[in-house]
């Protein structure tokens, strides 16, 4: 049996009458390795391990961490979990998630042949990257090429009856490039995701980094105007990110969501459908228990444009008078479970990106956003961002631009929503990418 | 202190990490405790408690950094610490090494009087049902709070083969206020924040409760906000609000190792005007009590004031140990990481304008058409064309040199050489501003900026109406 299980059980056999206590133990480790002009900038190699702790009696909630396994870290955990339950506030929806049928789906979320890579293997993907970057273009230099990965494993058992074991690893190469020309300099970026060194994609990473960096060279700062944006299907992730803070049920219960009233009703085009589906395991987040230790879940959340729930914790979900959706995120043994996405998707439609394209008169190609926690007020639904990318007139895609802004609001922006392209792209965030068009958007520039 | 490791254990780790041929070699060590307590929705809803414990090693061997790091602290989770930052490091023959390591004095640079871990937890729940309450009372539009409250006190050992073996003591105290109003055209937001690097009388010489108000207040003038201007304009910031606007158009840029791998505008600039003569701008990690101060970086180097312009000219860019040394240069005290778990990098710490002529009151009455900020949210710069955004959380239009109606958020853009030039009016009223955390490469440290009223001549404000 896992250890970590072990040490999670002996926490919860410790319970007290009228206690609930949940143990959060987890294990892992990163490496990370930079390279720059065909020498290794730095190796970074790290291992790390924790406990959380959460105590709740009479509706007061305690909770106390430490980065240390040991016996002695251990039982002070406990204590200062115990001793801060007397200072929490009585809350009557307090309580640990309890066990609600729905099974597991089962993932791959583990690779033996990731484990096994050798240090100078990892070394040698990063110094491939970096020289396919700098072939493709003369005009481009390689700004860092990095290649990492990740392991962790993580038990939570609780004294409602969750006992949820796992483990799972991957990694990603990157790839950030600067294309000159004369005094002008910009910057672009690659990756490449996979559960094993096998799944990336090195080439791609690099031929888009080095396209990223030189299309926008001679950029210019366009005129301002309302027009149709195309979103690259990185930027439209995170566009989705920023979605999903609005459907998150811990905002509803608290009024903090600009859609908490409307359940049932259009939200968005009906071109706009949107899912949570952490059993897809396409998705770089897909995962098979949530943070409350439930089964992870598919949940359709807007369908046909139409708002049809929102996502739930037990704790959400208890507030909100409703069945947890399996959407409790834990960020590592240093916090309790928020409330958030896995692993958002819009249903994608048929088209490429160059057909999109095609279809818009006046427009942007939206290539990357910046502030868009700066700019962006999910609880106002104000939306606005920098943005650098490419002028779309007649169907055609024109000259690069940059130093602008775009803005909407986001209530707008997912009834303004023209069309889902059908190239989606599986990215290292908690949403897919896909190409999306979206009309009456303002441009500021000059 | 809790982190006790004996000088001759550090020597010997040390000299363990070198044996395999590096010119260098780094222990970092921290204990650091920490108590957050979160108020919302009317309650206390969660107090928390933390330590992290634990030390990274990092070997340097020609341009090759190892890193590697451990929670365990007996002499043999040291050593094996050691090997593993040494082979990441990569191998070579050595031979042996001695390390000797000389005690230094600590530099001190902020004063605690009380600790806030010997403050009883009941007195930090009190707090925050004061913030609470009096944000409430601002107007029957607030229907919703969140408040945070947040201690820490972080114990850093830093030893390294050329000798330095320093230590510090760093507390911290934080408050963060959020209120949201409601209204006919829906939802505002105000935000409020403090910190600063002493102990628990920070909350008798700040009134929280005048903090909470403010939030509040921010929101409820916010419900009559009307939809920002898109293009360009002049644009007002208020002093102790826009330091990020400094951190972003050139701070960033200024960071050596930006500015050694030719992505930054600002390299090669050095004696050149990069910037309005009107504008100095500092970065100093000793400004007692700042929420960027520390006594030493994490390389174990102590802070400093370093003048990066001068008067519109570029001096100098900040410098960590591993740029520092590759060029030559002196260290400038900006060699930081977010914790023992991570490698050191070229950071900023309190990074501000000093004071320029203007009466503040004059900047407003001399702009006919333009934009007020009030309160700045984050920002973002890509360093190698100087482009960068900031968010407006709280802003006025200025019309015929008056303040007058309120605007929704929005981003600002421009470009950072460009707009340091357009600084057309720079105020007499200087102020720090609020707590940061400044990102950068997946890493948070905590910064502090600060600047008097000032007008930039054309910025490009990100809004929806024409």
């Amino acid at each position: 049996m896992s250890e970590l299980l072990t040490i999670a059980d002996r926490v919860v056999a410790q319970a007290r009458p009228g206690e609930q206590v949940e143990a959060f133990v987890s294990r892992g480790g990163e490496t990370e390795v930079r390279v720059y002009q065909g020498e290794v900038e730095h190796v970074v190699s790290a291992q790390s391990e924790g406990i959380g702790i959460r105590v709740i009696r009479d509706g007061r909630t305690g909770f106390a961490y430490a980065g240390a396994l040991t016996d002695d870290a251990v039982a002070d955990v406990l204590a200062a979990a115990r001793e801060n339950v007397g200072f929490g506030e009585p809350d009557e929806w307090a309580g640990l998630a309890e066990p609600d049928g729905v099974p597991v789906t089962e993932q791959v979320l583990w690779s033996d042949e990731l484990a096994a890579v050798a240090a100078d293997d990892k070394i040698d993907l990063a110094m491939q990257l970096e020289r396919l970057t700098a072939a493709c273009d003369p005009r481009v230099r390689v700004d860092e090429a990095n290649y990492a990965d990740a392991y962790g494993e993580a038990a939570v058992v609780t004294t409602t009856g969750i006992r949820q074991h796992g483990r799972e690893n991957g990694c990603y190469v990157s790839v950030s490039t600067l294309a000159d020309d004369g005094d002008e300099t910009q910057s672009g970026f690659g990756f490449s995701v996979g559960r094993h060194t096998g799944e990336l994609d090195l080439e791609r990473a690099a031929r888009e980094a080095a396209e990223r960096a030189t299309r926008l060279l001679g950029a210019t700062k366009p005129t301002s105007r309302r027009l149709t944006v195309v979103l690259d299907p990185f930027v439209t992730a995170q566009f989705l990110g920023i979605i999903s803070s609005t459907l998150n049920g811990e905002s509803v219960v608290k009024g903090r969501s600009i859609f908490r009233d409307r359940l049932g009703e259009a939200v968005a085009a009906p071109t706009f459908t949107l899912v949570d589906d952490p059993t897809d395991a396409r998705a770089y987040t897909a995962t098979d228990v949530d943070g409350d230790g439930l089964a992870a879940r598919r949940n359709v959340l807007v369908d046909g444009g139409v708002l049809q729930r929102f996502v739930h914790s037990s704790y959400s979900a208890r507030r909100a008078g409703t069945a947890s959706t399996g959407n409790a995120l834990r960020g590592g043994f240093r916090g309790t479970p928020g409330v958030g996405c896995h692993a958002l998707q819009l249903q994608p439609g048929t088209r490429s990106q160059a057909e999109l394209v095609a279809g818009v008169d006046d427009g942007v190609l939206i290539q990357s956003v910046s502030g868009i926690h700066s700019g962006v007020n999910p609880i106002s639904g104000d939306f606005s961002t920098g943005a650098a990318g490419l002028l779309i007139s007649g169907g055609e895609l024109g000259g690069p631009v940059r130093e602008f802004t775009i803005a909407s609001t986001l209530q707008r922006m997912l009834l303004d929503v023209v069309e889902v392209g059908g190239d989606v792209e599986w990215l290292p965030m908690r949403a897919a990418g896909v190409s999306l068009v979206i009309r009456d958007v303002t441009m500021s520039g000059s | 202190m809790c982190l006790v490791i004996e000088r001759d254990l550090v020597e010997d780790v040390l000299a363990h990490a070198m044996r395999t041929g590096a010119e260098f070699a780094e222990l970092y060590g921290e204990d650091k405790r920490s108590t957050s307590l979160a108020l919302d929705d009317g309650r206390v809803e969660q107090v928390t408690s933390g330590r992290d414990r634990g030390v990274g090693i990092r070997v340097i061997r020609g341009a090759t950094t190892g890193y590697a790091h451990t929670a365990d602290l007996t002499a043999a989770g040291l050593r094996a610490a050691a090997e593993a930052a040494a082979s990441a490091a990569g191998h070579a023959d050595g031979g042996r090494h001695v390390v000797a390591l000389t005690p230094a004095a600590r530099h001190v640079v902020n004063t605690v009087v009380t600790a806030p871990d010997e403050v009883p937890t009941s007195r930090k729940v009190e707090l925050l049902r004061r913030v609470d309450h009096a944000a409430r009372s601002a107007g029957a539009e607030i229907v919703q709070v969140a408040a945070g409250y947040g201690d820490s006190r972080k114990q850093v050992l830093v030893a390294n083969s050329d000798g330095v073996f320093v230590d510090d003591d760093q507390v911290r105290v934080l408050m963060r206020i959020s209120a949201i109003a409601s209204g006919d055209a829906g939802m505002q937001t105000g935000f409020q924040s403090m910190g600063h690097t002493v102990g628990w009388e920070a909350f008798d010489r700040v009134d929280v409760e005048a903090l909470a108000r403010e939030a509040a207040e921010q929101a409820i003038r916010k419900l009559r906000a009307r939809p920002a201007p898109s293009g360009a304009l002049p644009v007002v910031i208020k002093h102790g609000t826009g330091g990020v606007l400094f951190h972003e158009a050139c701070g960033h840029g200024l960071e050596a190792d930006h500015v050694a791998k030719g992505a930054s505008v600002y390299a090669g600039k050095v004696g050149e005007l990069v910037a309005s003569p009107l504008v100095t701008l500092v970065d100093d990690g000793t400004l007692a009590g700042e929420w960027g101060t520390l006594g030493i970086d994490d390389e174990g180097h102590p802070t400093q004031r370093n003048v990066l312009i001068q008067d519109g000219v570029l001096t100098g860019y900040m410098w960590d140990h591993v740029r520092a040394r590759a060029e030559g240069r002196p260290l400038t005290g900006n060699g930081r990481r977010q914790s023992y778990m991570h490698l050191p990098m070229v950071r900023m710490t309190n990074t501000f304008v000093l004071d320029g002529p203007d009466d503040p009151d004059d900047i407003v009455a001399a702009t006919d058409h333009g934009v007020y900020i009030a309160k700045l949210g984050g920002g973002s710069v890509n360093t190698a064309n100087g482009d960068f955004v900031f968010g407006m959380t709280e802003a006025y239009l200025i019309e015929g040199g008056r303040i007058t109606e309120p605007l929704r958020d929005g981003n600002l853009i421009g470009n950072g050489p460009q707009v340091l030039r357009d600084i057309d009016m720079l105020g007499n009223d200087f102020a720090m501003g609020n707590p940061g955390t400044c990102g950068k490469d997946g890493q948070g440290v905590p910064v502090g900026d600060g600047q008097p009223t000032l007008r930039v001549a054309s910025m490009t404000v990100g809004g929806t109406a024409s």
